[in-house]
């Protein structure tokens, strides 16, 4: 009697151990050991500067982009938009933060204009060359001006498009592909929260 | 005599159909398999110290094929003591990324790695079946050739 007790606690806490490694399984990218996101301090969107650390005991999403990108940016954000609905009240407990690479043409005014219309929670990050730069290094991002087929436009910025998730610790845990589904996004999402 | 030549012709040729549709099958109907799902990549200690004494140092491929179900995770890792961009992210000492797909799919990496900036994932569907064994194992085979014949002329 005594040793089917013991044998049934045993497979209550495999079963347990399995249901929890299950659910820490990331969709996306995932960094081993994760490191701390690298703090940054910009003007936002939303008249205020925005510093990363303030956001400290929230998921932060991190988007680098412009506000003229006629292809990448706004199909980043309309599945953001779409991963907010999904997340429904859990949302409110996540931050999208998303970074100018275009300085020069990229203002606080401007910025409120491309990101809001996806969510009013978004916030658009710009600053100086040098600062944004900065970010960028200490990111790994990649963005290089090319001159644009729209006369118009006048030049691009192609730029890494991979969103990067950090943790309400502060750690950057996950990176997700652009081309990740809404799905798990979401997924990954709750992971951390649920943490 | 000459119906001797013919019949030994014949034969030959009966060998060679027979081992061609024997490979085939096989080709067919072995399951694909790899050891792990995982595609590893690692930046070796020094590397940095070795670029930056002017060795060309190529580490990631430009085009990297996953297959998926079988082998669908890409795993890169950072032994170097600097941080590194290694394809589509940047790596700390010691830190590793791992990064699973779920479909098949085409993904474009901007990677400074690359001469072109860009690295290529192709993660082709699941060899399931016969057919798609078959088209799996002879695209391998067409890149292998032709990967060969490219080191040749370099």
């Amino acid at each position: 009697m005594r040793l089917s007790f013991v044998r049934i606690a045993f497979l209550f806490c495999t079963a347990l151990i399995a249901a929890a490694s299950a659910a820490e399984e990331f969709r996306a990218g995932v960094f081993d050991p994760p490191r701390a996101a690298p703090e940054f301090r910009l003007q936002g969107s939303n008249g205020a500067p925005v510093a990363l650390s303030s956001y400290k005991g929230k998921v932060v999403l991190v988007a680098f982009g412009f506000s003229s990108c006629p292809t990448i940016c706004p199909v980043t954000l309309a599945k953001l938009s779409q991963v907010w609905k999904d997340l429904g009240a859990q949302s409110e407990n996540v931050q999208t933060l998303f970074i100018s690479v275009d300085p020069a043409r990229d203002t606080p005014a401007r910025l409120r204009e491309f990101v809001t219309p996806f969510h009013l929670s978004f916030i658009g990050l710009t600053g100086t060359e040098q600062e944004l730069a900065t970010v960028r290094e200490s990111y790994g991002i990649i963005a290089e001006k090319v001159a644009s087929k729209n006369k118009q436009l006048g030049y691009e910025v192609h730029h890494s498009s991979s969103l990067h998730v950090i943790d309400r610790e502060g750690r950057l845990r996950v990176l997700i592909p652009f081309g990740t589904t809404e799905a798990d996004i979401v997924h990954d999402l709750k992971v951390l929260l649920a943490e | 005599m000459r119906s001797g030549l013919f019949s030994r012709h014949r034969a030959l040729l009966a060998v060679v159909l027979s081992v061609t549709v024997l490979a085939v099958a096989v080709a067919a109907f072995l399951p694909v398999r790899f050891e792990s799902r995982e595609e590893n990549f690692e930046i070796p200690k020094g590397t940095w110290a070795r670029r930056m004494a002017g060795d060309k140092v190529e580490i990631l491929p430009s085009d990297i094929f996953l297959t998926l179900g079988v082998h669908d995770v890409l795993h890169l890792r950072n032994l170097d003591d600097v941080p590194q961009i290694f394809g589509p992210t940047l790596l700390m000492p010691g830190q590793s990324f791992r990064l699973p797909f779920h479909v098949a799919s085409e993904n474009l990496f901007a990677c400074t790695a690359h001469a072109s900036g860009q690295l290529t994932v192709l993660v082709e569907d699941t060899p399931d079946s016969p057919v798609r064994r078959l088209t799996w194992r002879a695209r391998k085979l067409v890149r292998s050739l032709s990967s060969t014949f490219r080191s040749h002329q370099a």
